[in-house]
Formats: C-alpha cells, sequence, structure tokens
C-alpha cells in the first residue's frame, strides 16, 4: 500500500506538465493547427520561469512570464503557419529548434555574476507540495491530495476543458475551424482569428506545463529538462483522441512509468539505467502503433479533419 | 487596397535564392539586437565568430570537421523532406550508425583482413543507418503511424542504447573509469585532410553531386518528385509509392548512418559520449536552409558548422554562451518560413474600387 501511494504521488506529480501540455496542444489542434514546437516552448517556459522565481521569489509572477514567453512562441508559430502559410510541421520543428537552442542560452546567460551568469545549479522559490491534516495521511487520497497546486489546478482545468469544447458554442466553433474551415467559414466564424487565438492559449498551457517542471517536479534549470516530454504529448494527444478527459490517462500512463523507473532505481536493480530511460519513449512508439492501427481498424478517426493544413478562401 | 496571393506555377527561382540570404541578414540583426541586450557588441562578437571559423588554417579545419556530418545528414534528410516523409531521427541514425561501426571494429577486427576492415566497418555502419530509419518507414507505409514521433523517439532510445554500451559492456577496461570503448587500431582510422577533417569530406561531395544527379536526371528521381508534389497523383500513374518511400528513406538513413560511421572512425577513434552534438537537429536546418536542393546542402552546411565553431570560439574567448551559434541558426528559420510564401505565391497588390470594398464579402 505504501509503495502505490508513493507511486501514485509520484505519477501524478510527473504527470502535471505532461497533462498541461496535452490540453493546450489538444485545443491547438483542434482548431487545426499542429503545434510541434511543444519541446521548444516548454523549454522556453521552463527556463523563463525559473529565471523569473529565483529572481523576484514570485511564484506567480514566474508563472505570468513563462505563459507569456509560451503566448509570443506560439503566436509566432500561428504567424507562420496560419498567416504566411509555411509547412505547420516545419514551422513547429523550427519553434523546437530555436527554442531550446534560445532556452539553452539564457540558462548561460541569464544567471547571476557569481555563477558565471549560468542559471544551472540554482534554487528559487518553488512550489511545495499541501499537505492537508487528515485527508493527506489516507492512502490513495492522499496521493491526490498530496500535490502542489498546479496539480490542483489540472484537476479543475481537465472537466473545464471538456465543458468547453462540448457543452459550449465557442466549443463548437473550435471544433468546426478544425474540422470543416470552409463550412465553419461560411458560418460566419472566423477561421484565422480562431486558429490563432487557440495555437497562443495551446501554447500558455505548454509553457505552463514547462515551469511545473522547472518550478515543481524537478526545481532548478538544467539544460533539456523536458528530455522530450513535449513530443511524448504530440503522441499523448493522439492518445487522448483530442479529447480533453482522456489527456488525463495518457499522463497518468507516462507519468506511471517515470515513477516506476525512479523506484527501481532507487531500489537498485540490475536492469542498466540506460533501458529504464529508454522505457518512455519505446512505450510512446508502441502506443502510437497501437493507436494508430486501432484506428484505422475501427474507421474511428477522432483527429481534426483539416489538422496540418492552411486556410484560405482563394484556395477552395 | 487588397492584397491577393496566387499561387505560382512554378516557385520563383530568385525568390528561392533571395529568401535565404535575407533570412541570414535578418538572423544578424536579431542576433545582434539580442547581444546588445545582453551588453556585448555585436560588431565585435560576429568578428570574432568569423575570425574563429574562418581566420585560421586550425579554424577552418575545425569549421569543415563540424560540416561534415552536417552535410551528409542534411543531404540525408533533404531526401526524405521531398517526399513529404518528415524524417527528424537523424540523430538516432547518426548514433546507430557510429555504434554499428564501433561494433565491426571492435569485435571483428581480428577476423577481416586489416584492409578491408574499414570499409566493411563504414559499409555496416551505413546498413544500420538505414536499418533504423527503416522501422518509422515502414511503419508509416504499412501501418500510417506518424513518423515524426517515431523518428524522433528513436533517437532517444539510439543514445541511450550507446550509452548503454559505451558505459558497459563495450567499456574500455583499462579507460581509468572513462566511459568509452576501447580506441581503434591505426588501420581504421578514416584517412584526414587538413587537421581533424577526414575524407568524410569527398564522400558527402560525391553523394551531394549523385543526388543532384538521382533527382534530376533519372527516372526515379522524378518518380520521387512526384510522390512528394502529391501521393495521389503518384498512385494514378501506377508509381508504386509506399515502395519508393520505404527506399528513399532508407537512403536516407543511410547518409546519416554515413556519417555516424565517419564520425566515429574519422573524429573520436572509439565509441563515446558526444559522438552527435545535435547535428541531426541542425541537418533539418541544413536541408530547409538549401530548400532540399543537394549541390546547396554543402554550402549551408559549411555556414552552419561556421555558426557553431564561431560560437564555441566566443564562448572561449569573451564568456559568450556557446549556444549563441545555435540560436542564431534558428532565428534564420523563421524569415526562411516565412519567405516560402513569396516562393510558392505571387503577391498582387490591387487597389480595389471603392464599391467593391463596400460589398459585403462575408468577412467575419
Amino acid at each position: 500500500m505504501e509503495l502505490i501511494n508513493s507511486i501514485l504521488t509520484i505519477t501524478l506529480r510527473a504527470g502535471t506538465s505532461l497533462v498541461l501540455a496535452t490540453l493546450g496542444e489538444i485545443f491547438t489542434e483542434r482548431s487545426g493547427v499542429l503545434n510541434l514546437g511543444l519541446e521548444g516552448i516548454m523549454l522556453m517556459g521552463a527556463v523563463t520561469g525559473f529565471a523569473a522565481s529565483y529572481y523576484t521569489g514570485n511564484l506567480v509572477f514566474a508563472l505570468l512570464v513563462s505563459m507569456t514567453v509560451g503566448a509570443i512562441l506560439a503566436l509566432l508559430h500561428a504567424f507562420l503557419s496560419v498567416t504566411m502559410r509555411a509547412k505547420q510541421v516545419v514551422s513547429g520543428l523550427s519553434i523546437t529548434l530555436f527554442g531550446s537552442g534560445f532556452a539553452a542560452f539564457l540558462g548561460q546567460r541569464l544567471g547571476p555574476e557569481s555563477n558565471h551568469f549560468r542559471l544551472v545549479g540554482l534554487s528559487g522559490a518553488r512550489f511545495e507540495p499541501f499537505h492537508p491534516a487528515v485527508l493527506g495521511d489516507i492512502p490513495i487520497i492522499g496521493a491526490l491530495v498530496n500535490q502542489d497546486i498546479i496539480t490542483y489546478a489540472v484537476y479543475l482545468l481537465i472537466p473545464l476543458a471538456w465543458f468547453f469544447m462540448y457543452k459550449t458554442r465557442p466549443g463548437l466553433w473550435l471544433r468546426a475551424v478544425g474540422d470543416d474551415p470552409q463550412t465553419a467559414d461560411a458560418m460566419g466564424v472566423n477561421v484565422l482569428r480562431t486558429r490563432y487565438l487557440y495555437t497562443v492559449f495551446g501554447g500558455m498551457l505548454v509553457a505552463l506545463g514547462g515551469a511545473h517542471l522547472s518550478l515543481s517536479y524537478t526545481p532548478g534549470w538544467t539544460e533539456n529538462i523536458t528530455g522530450g516530454r513535449g513530443w511524448i504529448v504530440i503522441a499523448l494527444v493522439i492518445f487522448s483522441m483530442w479529447n480533453p478527459s482522456r489527456a488525463i490517462w495518457g499522463a497518468l500512463l507516462f507519468g506511471g512509468i517515470n515513477a516506476v523507473q525512479f523506484r527501481l532505481q532507487a531500489s537498485g536493480t540490475n536492469i542498466p539505467a540506460s533501458f529504464l530511460n529508454m522505457m518512455p519513449y519505446i512505450v510512446t512508439i508502441l502506443v502510437l502503433i497501437f493507436i494508430t492501427w486501432w484506428e484505422t481498424l475501427s474507421k474511428k478517426v477522432g483527429g481534426p479533419a483539416s489538422l496540418g493544413t492552411s486556410y484560405m478562401r482563394e484556395d477552395k | 487596397m487588397k492584397i491577393i496571393f496566387e499561387k505560382r506555377k512554378s516557385h520563383s527561382v530568385a525568390a528561392m535564392i533571395a529568401v535565404p540570404v535575407i533570412s541570414f541578414v535578418f538572423s544578424l540583426i536579431l542576433t545582434g539586437i539580442m547581444l546588445a541586450i545582453f551588453k556585448a557588441n555585436p560588431f565585435i562578437t560576429f568578428g570574432a565568430m568569423f575570425n574563429g571559423a574562418f581566420g585560421s588554417m586550425m579554424g577552418f579545419s575545425e569549421t569543415l570537421v563540424k560540416a561534415i556530418p552536417l552535410m551528409l545528414t542534411g543531404l540525408g534528410i533533404s531526401i526524405a523532406f521531398k517526399l513529404k516523409f518528415w524524417n527528424i531521427g537523424a540523430e538516432g541514425q547518426l548514433t546507430m550508425g557510429g555504434v554499428a561501426t564501433a561494433g565491426v571494429v571492435l569485435f571483428l577486427g581480428d577476423s577481416i583482413p586489416p584492409t578491408l576492415l574499414l570499409p566493411a566497418a563504414l559499409l555496416t555502419g551505413v546498413l544500420a543507418g538505414a536499418l533504423w530509419a527503416g522501422i518509422p518507414a515502414i511503419l508509416k507505409t504499412s501501418l500510417n503511424v506518424d513518423e515524426t514521433l517515431v523518428t524522433l523517439m528513436m533517437n532517444y532510445v539510439a543514445i541511450m542504447f550507446s550509452e548503454f554500451l559505451f558505459y558497459g559492456p563495450w567499456r574500455d577496461p583499462k579507460g581509468f573509469g572513462f566511459p568509452g570503448s576501447k580506441a581503434f587500431p591505426e588501420t581504421v582510422w578514416l584517412p584526414r585532410i587538413l587537421g581533424r577533417a577526414h575524407i568524410g569530406l569527398y564522400f558527402a561531395l560525391v553523394a551531394a553531386i549523385l543526388l543532384w544527379i538521382v533527382f534530376k536526371r533519372t527516372r526515379w528521381g522524378f518518380e520521387l518528385g512526384i510522390i512528394g508534389a502529391s501521393p495521389k497523383a503518384a498512385r494514378y500513374q501506377g508509381i508504386a509509392v509506399g515502395r519508393n518511400i520505404v527506399l528513399a528513406v532508407f537512403l536516407s538513413g543511410a547518409l546519416c548512418g554515413l556519417a555516424g560511421a565517419t564520425e566515429v572512425t574519422g573524429i573520436a577513434r572509439r565509441l563515446q559520449q558526444g559522438l552527435s552534438i545535435g547535428y541531426g537537429y541542425t541537418a533539418i536546418i541544413v536541408a530547409w536552409m538549401a530548400q532540399l536542393n543537394p549541390i546547396a546542402v554543402p554550402f549551408v552546411a559549411v555556414l552552419m558548422a561556421a555558426l557553431l565553431v564561431g560560437g564555441d570560439q566566443v564562448q572561449m574567448m569573451m564568456g559568450l554562451p556557446a549556444a549563441m551559434g545555435i540560436v542564431m541558426q534558428g532565428m534564420m528559420l523563421f524569415p526562411m518560413l516565412a519567405g516560402s510564401l513569396f516562393t510558392e505565391y505571387r503577391v498582387k497588390w490591387i487597389r480595389a474600387p471603392k464599391r467593391a470594398a463596400a460589398c459585403p464579402e462575408g468577412e467575419a
């Protein structure tokens, strides 16, 4: 029981950044924009959030900074892929390449002089998990409540996102834009504005996911702190079939892998660390194969039909 | 006034040359502003970067050292991108190429005649890269599994696999705890031309010319072009789309594998940490800046390598982050992407008559 409890606690903690980024990308992709820049946006969110917390000690400000940075990068992606009609795959890749390079640069430059201008090795304000008096000591429930405020926000965000997407008018418009931009346009929905809006909103959530890494899960800045999470999220979006309510499962699965890995390493197994570290990536590939195979088999494609294509009235 | 985009029948040649040049200048300006913000003189910094990369024989040879793997992987990626197969797994394919080459040298060194050992090792590396790329290619063509994710995930797997080897079973017992394999015997050292720059350069240049010929002059290249433009159209013309994609991606991975094979025999001469310093990712920028043209790839690769060497240089001399070179590379991509609109579309400014402007156009 003790073991399950501790694994579940770490799972939720590790899964928080994944859920946030998954929700963000679901919104973006629902509008028909594929953003492969997640890895770069998460890294930028992590480095700027950490720097802000280090210098001001104000965690709310740190989150605002990292969300603003995420919004700017996502805006760039929207400009390139929606307005300039660049290929979304390449534009997203560019965001990732630039973002990871720039995050590394900032990590080597934003620090104090005493640390050779580096951010590595510093510690700043961080989110501490709560430990409510009675609930926190009950197994399983304790794992759910002994979390930081961002994880609590995620508990709220998932049902809200689902409700917004399936039960409200703007949610309907959003899905319409992603599925059939021509019809949405004819219905009077501004396709380009919708795509801009949700790409930027998604980018903010993704950056928040990055900030959770540097401000809570693995506090501090290390280069490549995300370790490919941005890419795993792209797979999680497919795994969730673009439905916010299912975002939690993929994140739990991968958070769980992290937790098990963590436990195994702590207990000193014979399995080489490299193989344990490979697990999330291999599982991602396997899950992706399975989901794709299952979707073709059941002819049930949950993805927005216009995903990845630019929209232009004259192109009809 | 109204702006209209008209799709061009063929890409504008002028724009294809102007856009990368403008992008480079744009990136210089932006990085310059950034440097100024961080209280470094941009002119002195750029001067130091240029000097570091081209100013001395030593610097130039180091630029070539980094340009060689960028050329090979850049060419590899260009092939795949032409088919809109988004192979971002060059890093992993390079790593597996290096691992396989090292494996042959370390374990078959005694059973293969010395003169054949190097070619055999290089070929195995090429094959390993091709096979590593072949997995996502087959998954894509048979099950339609997204190749972007699979190729990327396989990078992590490949790198961790190589780490497992040189930290574990392949580790040199006499290496004083240093993680890395035994040093290769001199018979398999790739001959060097200038400084540490090795004959991998010739391989890359020959590959660039051959690819250009394949794409411009052969039936196969022509078919690949059709598949890239429209798989549907290719299918109607009776082209075996799936098989051709797999073959092309094999070739793509083979070149990346060759990059790893030449790195491991030409530079480190053992399998150790840092076989690839993100070449596979920078190669995406190389391919894109070269607009997937094999002849342009070597030139762009030298430029990108110069930014890396220059970045290292300003770190050593001025204490600026080495990542600056990478930031500059990244910044080049955005104007490049925005500019592709002008190579594909013709922009027309139309002075709309007043009455037309008042017409309800359904602008929501």
